[in-house]
């Protein structure tokens, strides 16, 4: 410990204070922890790589591949190679989206927030919209990155490019949906106020409830699937609806979009009734 | 100016706050003085909008703390339990509280300075220690320059030195005509921090009076006897209006008569007498007498139990 002065501080200057202050102060907090600055390290990191990685696979594999597979990737070549770096990534998105705001609970660090900013929703509104977009740009700049990798390395098999119709809004798309995915996770772990069991449901939601969903009979099961957060949600990211698929791009991100706000609209309920 | 006015909180079935109102003033420090578990923390987080009353109001400057502009300018607040990111580091967790007020970084230096974290406010917070994250969460509480002051047991974890620092620090604000509220469970920190006590056992007013009157009404004359006739002479006492308590060691523990008076009729009764002590019970154990029916024991269904295994308080402190 050092010296400790004892002279009375002389008054600090105050600036006018208004939502942008608060939007600065939710930023500073996102990149002065560690976790999360490694965990955007990541999703860039496990993006790229396993864009290469599949498309590389996919290319080499191409003459060993059954026709069907193949009609499907030269059918949509941009779905192929956003989704194969997407699959791992949007976790950590996730992950984040969760901790951003559970974390402050876990650490206690809330009453500080809301004892600087009493009126929570402005907090949260900040927290908010800071995050989606450092996603949305990350996440565009990531899609861009992912798309220039993966398209020369599927160019002899699947040719796509930038101008062709659709391509240029799922790449965009792509950091569209994890901008929204982030804000999903967001919004469950400011319900559920709790670190590991927010990722816990985010995750279910996510990975989970998919597979299950399929696994209902008939047509109930498909329209269960095609209506759950992130499989409407990923849509966005393919250049053409697919023939299987029941909702549009921008249909699907709709209902992304309403699964969002439903939870943001649960979240800031309870931000204000329950005590912090 | 701190107002409570018939604060209230329940959680669930138990009671944490029961009818509470009291006024802080500015220029002086006010210690909140109560056992643990007597709703101290809780009144803090009620009067600062983290929590909700069930019924009651509290008001800062006759504001709800959540109508405050800009809020840290008007109340430092220094939490019992911690509020800080483990992850961020000191001057990272003061600067996004600055951001939020528009103070300027020139002002986070000074108060790093201030409470003399100066070495480590670029390391994480998680690896602090306890009298470490107090200083942090007093620099947070200064950075705006407020008015008032909510401190909750400011002095835990804190080292000798610190102790006296804080203590100082305090008495200063309040010169300078702040209103300083601050919650302690130690009745003697308080004595000597403290101008003005508000005591609270179990959710309710026990006190609020000045530190002065509180331990000149609190800390009652008794004389401690010692005989070979002990007991002919405790009924003496007690047929001449004192109160005589014989404890198992033999001690006669007189209350209500000057050691005079008991000379006196030990000596007409022809009683010797091996000790006559007159003393004034000490502050920790006027505070614990006077709570002593309002402590809370943890378990809410230990407080069905009459409470009879209170010891009688033989000078050991705490």
């Amino acid at each position: 410990m050092t010296t400790m002065t004892d002279a009375p501080g002389t008054a600090p200057q105050i600036r006018k204070a208004g939502f942008g202050r608060l939007m600065l102060a939710e930023w500073t907090k996102i990149r002065s922890v560690r976790s999360t600055v490694w965990a955007l390290l990541l999703l860039v990191v496990l993006d790229l790589g396993f864009t290469a990685l599949f498309t590389e696979l996919t290319a080499s594999q191409w003459d060993k591949t059954d026709a069907s597979a193949r009609a499907a990737v030269m059918a949509d070549p941009t779905s192929t190679i956003l989704g194969s770096g997407f699959f791992l990534s949007q976790l950590t998105v996730c992950v984040l989206g969760v901790m951003v705001v559970a974390s402050e609970y876990s650490t206690g660090m809330i009453r500080a927030s809301l004892l600087a900013v009493p009126r929570r929703s402005s907090m949260l509104t900040a927290k908010a919209t800071v995050f989606t977009v450092l996603i949305f740009v990350l996440g565009t700049a990531v899609s861009f990155g992912s798309f220039f990798i993966g398209e020369p390395i599927l160019h002899s098999k699947a040719p796509v490019s930038l101008g062709d119709p659709g391509v240029l809004r799922a790449v965009i798309g792509g950091g569209l949906y994890l901008a929204m995915l982030g804000l999903f996770a967001l919004a469950l772990g400011a319900i559920i106020r709790h670190t590991a069991a927010g990722i816990t449901g985010v995750i279910g939601f996510v990975l989970v409830l998919a597979p299950l969903a399929a696994l209902l009979p008939g047509s109930i099961g498909k329209h269960v699937h095609a209506y759950l957060p992130s499989e409407a949600g990923h849509l966005i990211g393919q250049a053409r609806q697919g023939s299987s698929d029941l909702l549009t791009p921008w249909q699907g991100f709709g209902v992304f979009a309403i699964w969002t706000a439903a939870l943001l609209v649960v979240a800031f309920v309870q931000l204000q009734r329950r005590d912090a | 100016m701190i107002e409570a006015k018939n604060l209230t909180k329940r959680y669930g079935d138990k009671v944490a706050v029961d009818d509470l109102s009291f006024t802080v003033e500015p220029g002086r420090v006010t210690g909140f003085l109560g056992p643990n578990g007597a709703g101290k923390s809780t009144t803090m987080r009620l009067i600062l909008g983290l929590d909700r009353p069930n019924r009651g109001d509290a008001t800062i400057n006759g504001m709800h703390y959540r109508d405050l502009p800009r809020p840290l300018q008007t109340v430092g607040a220094l939490l019992e339990a911690r509020a800080i990111h483990t992850g961020r580091s000191a001057y990272n967790h003061l600067l996004a509280l600055a951001q939020t007020q528009g103070v300027g970084k020139k002002r986070i230096d000074e108060v790093i300075d201030l409470v003399g974290l100066h070495e480590v406010a670029r390391k994480r917070a998680g690896g602090f220690s306890l009298g470490m994250g107090q200083r942090l969460g007093i620099a947070a509480a200064l950075l705006a320059d407020p008015t008032v002051l909510i401190l909750d047991e400011p002095v835990n974890g804190l080292d000798p030195e610190g102790i006296v620092w804080i203590r100082t620090l305090m008495q200063r604000l309040a010169s300078e005509g702040r209103t300083v509220f601050v919650s302690s469970h130690l009745m003697n920190e308080m004595a000597v921090t403290a101008e003005h006590l508000i005591v609270v056992g179990r959710g309710k007013l026990i006190a609020d009076c000045s530190t002065e009157e509180f331990i000149e009404r609190s800390t009652e004359q008794i004389v401690v006897v010692r005989s070979p006739d002990i007991e002919r002479l405790a009924t003496a006492v007690d047929e001449d209006g004192g109160k005589a308590v014989l404890s198992p060691e033999g001690l006669l523990t007189v209350t209500n008569m000057e050691a005079a008076r008991v000379g006196e009729l030990a000596s007409s009764g022809g009683i010797v007498l091996h000790e006559l002590t007159p003393k004034r019970g000490s502050l920790e154990q006027a505070f614990m007498e006077l709570t002593r029916d309002s402590v809370e024991y943890g378990g809410s269904t230990a407080i069905a139990e009459p409470q009879v295994a209170v010891p009688e308080p033989q000078g050991e402190g705490r």
